[in-house]
């Protein structure tokens, strides 16, 4: 038990240490701006199908569920209001945030994996290139940048979806009223959890995948074992960090 | 391009190293010294310490007591982003090429140009120039025509010729290849070892070469490049044999230590039985 929580405790630190030099490396030359480009167009012009997919779904669904249950107090006309409020303040963050997970956390820790045990980033290091500031930093500002832009767009589809179910489907208000209370059920509070999230939550993936895909070691065998901690790892702090803000929001 | 300072001392220097990972010992009191122009060949069993001997020379492995010198400078203790710069003075052939496989080969072979643009802030070549620059570089491997294929296209011998293409084309004074001819049939091996042996003669550049076949060894100490005929040809007896002028020698390394250390003619008259297994005697 000792040893597991030694390891865990080194691992944690080496985490923190990387991330500490890759948020460092954000504001010291050398720049590798074409290589943010590229992870912005792999990690958020690459999730949007995806994301614009699920967010769809999630306010369909959660507008089929709400109508009923509003329905038994005979408030169905609150509809937008409600879906408005889970998407933007929770839905939209998490569901957007784990999607991105599994694609892209998975996609960096197995492309470092695999360039840790070529010897490719032994190969950039003796060239003279520091991986964390060519490989680390791209991604964390990509993602950083990359998840608040796929979660609005989430949050937006997501409405549209629970418009479509409960104006022409269910004809339970009107739309003007579904877009009208929707929008004025947000306060600021709900805009800024809404946008806090996901920057962090894309930093927490973006580090995460780097974090396993450095550390792989042992071949191909590694280079799938780190990618599948790389996503387990990232969607469970996403929900700790998920509990954190709203612990943090509710009081505010 | 401009050629990088020759430096007047040794371009390596290593002093009563130590490494060891948990109970192996990876480098015991290696010392060891590698002048301008001069070649070394590591011979040594699997797990010796050779890699990390190569390795530790510019500082990709932390060694734990000893001093290092890379171009004079002590890289001992030194924060690693403070070696990038200086380890880019140098070329590195990694075992299996260590290109990078989401590159061109053309991309993999103009990186150490424009990586060293990006970080002394020079620049940028025109893209025609570099370009001009890497096909050069390319027709020296004698693989020009692969500048537009994925290494991933090529076949293991052609990858390490890209590798060594990448390791000179900054026509670095100093050049390691770690194993440079593993798992490759002989008669691509000895291409790669010519190839070796014309960088090395062309340039003037030292080369530290760990390898596991004598061959490799006796083409570097036996053979110079003749860049008027364009061919190899034998070095004389005493450039080859005596100790004071031989410009290739042999190192032997086992557990950690060096154990042989000299020329072709000492490690082939050597009594010792470990020494003995890396030594093949012509005819």
């Amino acid at each position: 038990m000792g040893r597991v929580l030694t390891t865990w405790v080194g691992s944690f630190q080496e985490f923190l240490f990387l991330a500490g030099r890759a948020f460092a490396n954000i504001f010291r030359a050398p720049h590798y701006y074409d290589d943010v480009a590229i992870q912005m167009d792999i990690i958020g012009v690459g999730s949007l199908p995806i994301v614009l997919l699920t967010g769809f779904f999630s306010g369909a669904i959660i507008a089929l569920q709400m109508a009923r249950a509003l329905n038994t107090y005979g408030a169905s006309s609150e509809v937008g209001s409600i879906v408005s409020l889970t998407l933007v303040r929770e839905l939209g963050p998490v569901l957007t945030a784990l999607l991105v997970a599994g694609r892209n956390a998975s996609g960096i820790a197995s492309e470092l994996g695999s360039m840790k045990v070529t010897e490719q980033i032994d190969a950039m290091r003796a060239l003279g290139t520091d991986p964390l500031q060519k490989l680390v930093t791209p991604r964390l500002t990509a993602t950083a940048v990359m998840l608040p832009c796929l979660t609005v767009v989430a949050d937006a589809i997501g409405l549209f979806g629970a418009y479509l179910v409960a104006v022409p489907l269910l004809h339970l208000l009107s739309g003007g009223y579904y877009w009208s209370s929707s929008w004025r059920a947000l306060v600021l509070n709900d805009l800024a959890q809404g946008l806090i999230k996901p920057l962090l939550f894309g930093m927490i993936i973006s580090l995460i995948g780097c974090f396993y895909g450095l550390r792989t070691t042992g071949g191909t065998q590694g280079v799938g074992h780190a990618t599948t901690q790389a996503v387990v790892s990232a969607s469970i702090w996403i929900f700790v960090a998920t509990f954190l803000i709203d612990k943090i929001f509710v009081n505010l | 391009m401009s050629k990088p300072q020759e430096q007047p001392g040794p371009l390596i220097e290593l002093r009563d190293v130590n490494l060891q990972y948990e109970e192996t010992w990876a480098l015991r009191n290696v010392s060891f010294t590698l002048n301008p122009g001069e070649t070394r060949i590591i011979f040594g069993a699997a797990g010796s310490g050779k890699t990390t001997l190569l390795k530790a020379a510019i500082g990709l492995v932390k060694v734990d007591s000893g001093e290092a010198k890379l171009f004079g400078e002590d890289i001992t203790g030194r924060k690693e982003q403070e070696l990038y710069a200086l380890r880019s003075r140098a070329g590195f052939l990694f075992q299996e090429g260590g290109l990078f496989d989401s590159l061109l080969v053309g991309e993999n072979v103009e990186y150490p140009l424009v990586n060293r643009q990006i970080a002394k802030h020079e620049k940028p070549v025109k893209a025609e120039d570099l370009e001009g620059y890497v096909k050069e570089t390319l027709r020296f491997v004698e693989l020009e025509q692969t500048y537009n294929r994925f290494p991933s296209e090529l076949s293991g011998g052609m990858r390490r010729r890209v590798g060594i293409a990448r390791a000179i084309v900054t026509e670095p004074p100093l050049v390691l290849y770690d194993s440079p001819t593993a798992g490759l049939d002989p008669i691509t091996a000895n291409i790669i070892m010519e190839l070796i042996a014309k960088e090395r003669d062309t340039r003037n550049t030292a080369s530290l070469i760990v390898t596991h076949r004598y061959q490799d060894g006796l083409l570097m100490a036996n053979y110079r490049y003749d860049a008027a005929n364009e061919e190899l040809v034998p070095v004389g007896e005493e450039e080859r044999d005596d100790p004071n002028r031989a410009r290739t020698k042999f190192i032997v390394m086992k557990e950690g230590e060096i154990v042989f250390r000299g020329t072709r003619h000492e490690i082939e008259d050597s009594g010792d039985a470990y020494v003995k297994r890396f030594v093949r005697h012509e005819g």
